[in-house]
């Protein structure tokens, strides 16, 4: 049983990684005050991309550089049309999610069927070997360390840094902020393309680490499960963590449940997440202070710059 | 919203395929292909599209093929039927069981067009079914799973609760009790039949509670290398996987499409195809294991010896006596379940596999 245990919450954590990566990367973005809606469609550009590179120089950890790079650039089309052209963000997201969807269609073309050697979980001596809390602790592949460490410093970064306060500043007030004279445009622009690097590497991972293979459409609504996760977390990034545990965690229980004869139907465990984000947004709807205190104010609308 | 998007993809994809071959000779007889998921998935898809281009191969100078992908079952799917029957496709392969009344309703519009629904069971004057023994594999596998499994827990990936899926089950089930009447299944419906990282999970969630061996009915490589990443041994899905997982594949249950597409293509090309159900084994050479690797020499010859009985006719998957998971006799001792209404529309579990059937 302790066994069974330990293996499953592993399993979760795999599950919660990519989710953790691009939410968290929205969540910067939709602080600043831009709501990106491609964040499936970056994931599947990072996915493509990274598998690509990791398939033609067999070195993964390059793959999933290249996966981030890919996410960003593909935000940064995002960044001019909605930043720089005032084009609507709802839009624009959808269309950069359709874009994305089909461009690493025909990007995959050739890689589909391909193998690449994965990014394989770590192995510390001593430490990893340790009874139950070794593998919990010290047992996971690189990147689900990565994404914490990422979280960890995003939190730091928003709460503690100058530039996390400006940052949140741009997106609760863009005029005022640019009053005081903060580019309001270009940290839009730099918490769009960290948003998208976000997204990206979530997409690497699922290429790289989690099925070691490319397939089309293989992102499968995670990119749409990490914007409801934003908003589930009230847009504090550590409940994100939380969130993503839970989001990613219901899946493997709802598959955990079904193979030890649990007899609760797996379309009713499989709607939980989204449930529970109907019922955070009723809740914190109730509180208009709260929501003032956390949504962005600017969320989704365009800026333009006053003389 | 992934349904929209998803939407315009697949409308897009149809609109261009058209598009295509709008522009090609009258004189040809155009046939068409809808897929339920890209020719890339190494596995169900992959096996229609190799059918596919042995038409190609075979019939080349008198037909040209068309194939619509990634088609979701329900209202898309009339959609991209129709528009292949509207742009002059006389023979349509639909290749999915969710595709059965989309087809059926086309159907009906389009009379003089021939429809042929993969593993469906209902026909129609322009509407025949067809489909695969893919069962006799199952049972070749469950015994083969019964001899190497240690745990003697099998894990098993499900996509949807449809007859087909569930006659999968029952066979691999009884299969494994015939070399070890204690063997258990445990089932994990994925609700899907191509989503790599869900497949992958419940791979990871059946090795965790224990399985020791992974098989699937969900079309991609993800679970057969989720189970090659913890060392465990499993089993391919409708076409060969050994590339993806070469220490891993104990067998895989190969469908061969090939020869039934061309059977069919030149009997409209003759003027003599005719409605109908077939419904082929390892007989007719319809269904093929890949070779049987990854196992001690013993395994090895009992897989053959099995396979050999039945692509003979020797040995019946479901032969008595067979028990329901309430213990009734449902197949009496030395009697083999007909293939109507038993086989065609099976939902129930045999005894001994460790699920509830969902409803």
């Amino acid at each position: 049983m302790p066994d069974l245990i330990i293996a499953s919450v592993m399993t979760m954590m795999t599950a919660a990684t990519p989710l953790m990566f691009a939410a968290t990367g929205e969540l910067v973005c939709e602080r600043s005050g831009v709501l990106n809606l491609g964040v499936e469609g970056m994931m599947l550009i990072g996915a493509v991309f990274g598998f690509a590179t990791a398939a033609v120089t067999g070195n993964a950890p390059l793959g999933l550089l290249m996966a981030g790079v890919a996410g960003l650039l593909a935000s940064l089309i995002f960044a001019a049309l909605t930043l720089s052209l005032l084009s609507n963000q709802v839009a624009t997201g959808l269309a950069l999610t359709i874009f994305g969807t089909g461009l690493s269609a025909l990007v995959g073309f050739d890689y589909v069927g391909e193998t690449i050697e994965r990014i394989t979980a770590i192995h510390l001596p001593v430490l990893s070997d340790l009874p139950v809390v070794g593998r919990l602790l010290f047992g996971h592949d690189p990147l689900v360390y990565l994404s914490l460490g990422l979280l960890a410093g995003v939190t730091w970064f928003l709460s503690h840094s100058r530039w996390g306060m400006i940052l949140r500043a741009v997106g609760d007030s863009d005029v005022s902020a640019h009053a005081i004279g903060y580019p309001v445009v270009l940290i839009r622009y730099a918490a769009v393309a960290f948003g998208g690097m976000m997204a990206g590497l979530g997409g690497g991972y699922l290429s790289l680490v989690y099925t070691p293979l490319w397939a089309e459409n293989m992102a499968a609504g995670r990119g749409w499960i990490a914007l409801a996760l934003v908003v589930f977390a009230n847009w504090r990034p550590e409940r994100v963590l939380f969130g993503a545990i839970l989001f990613g965690g219901i899946t493997i229980l709802q598959l955990n449940a079904q193979a030890a004869g649990v007899g609760i139907p797996a379309a009713f465990m499989s709607m939980l997440p989204y449930i529970a984000t109907i019922v955070v947004l009723v809740l914190i709807s109730r509180d208009a202070i709260k929501i003032r205190l956390n949504a962005p104010a600017c969320l989704g609308r365009p800026f333009r710059a006053e003389r | 919203m992934k349904y929209l998007v998803k939407l315009v993809v697949v409308t897009f994809a149809a609109v261009l395929s058209l598009g295509a071959i709008s522009t090609a000779s009258a004189d040809k007889l155009k046939v068409g292909f809808i897929y339920i998921g890209p020719p890339g998935d190494h596995g169900w898809t992959y096996a229609h599209d190799q059918g596919r281009l042995t038409v190609e191969d075979q019939l080349g100078d008198r037909v040209e093929t068309t194939f619509v992908e990634g088609v979701p079952e329900g209202p898309d799917a009339e959609r991209a039927i129709a528009k292949l029957a509207e742009t002059g496709h006389k023979l349509i392969f639909t290749t999915s069981f969710g595709y059965m009344e989309p087809t059926l309703k086309v159907a009906k519009r389009f009379p003089d067009v021939k429809f042929e629904h993969a593993t469906g069971y209902k026909q129609a004057d322009n509407v025949a079914t067809y489909s695969a023994r893919f069962y006799e594999g199952r049972y070749v596998q469950g015994q083969i799973a019964a001899k190497i499994s240690k745990s003697g827990i099998i894990g098993y990936i499900a996509s949807f609760p449809i007859p087909e899926v569930v006659r999968g089950i029952n066979a691999f089930m009884l299969g494994a009790q015939s070399i070890n009447s204690d063997m258990k299944v445990k089932v994990v419906w994925a609700y899907t039949w191509f989503d790599p990282p869900k497949e992958a999970d419940a791979a990871k969630v059946l090795m965790d509670q224990g399985a020791d061996i992974i098989t699937q009915h969900t079309d991609s490589t993800a679970a057969i290398q989720a189970a090659a990443d913890r060392g465990i041994k499993a089993f391919g899905q409708a076409s060969d996987m050994i590339h993806f997982a070469p220490k891993t594949q104990l067998t895989a249950i190969i469908d061969e499409w090939g020869p039934y597409y061309v059977a069919r293509t030149q009997a409209v090309l003759d003027g003599t195809w005719t409605s109908g159900d077939t419904w082929h084994g390892m007989g007719p050479g319809m269904v093929v294991m890949a070779p049987f690797t990854n196992m001690p020499e013993s395994v090895r010859q009992m897989a053959i010896e099995t396979t050999a009985a039945l692509t003979s006719g020797k040995l019946h998957a479901f032969t008595g006596p067979i028990y329901n998971q309430a213990g009734e006799l449902v197949v009496a001792a030395g009697e083999v379940a007909p293939d109507f209404p038993m086989l065609a529309t099976m939902n129930f579990y045999v005894q001994g596999v460790d699920d509830k059937l969902p409803e």
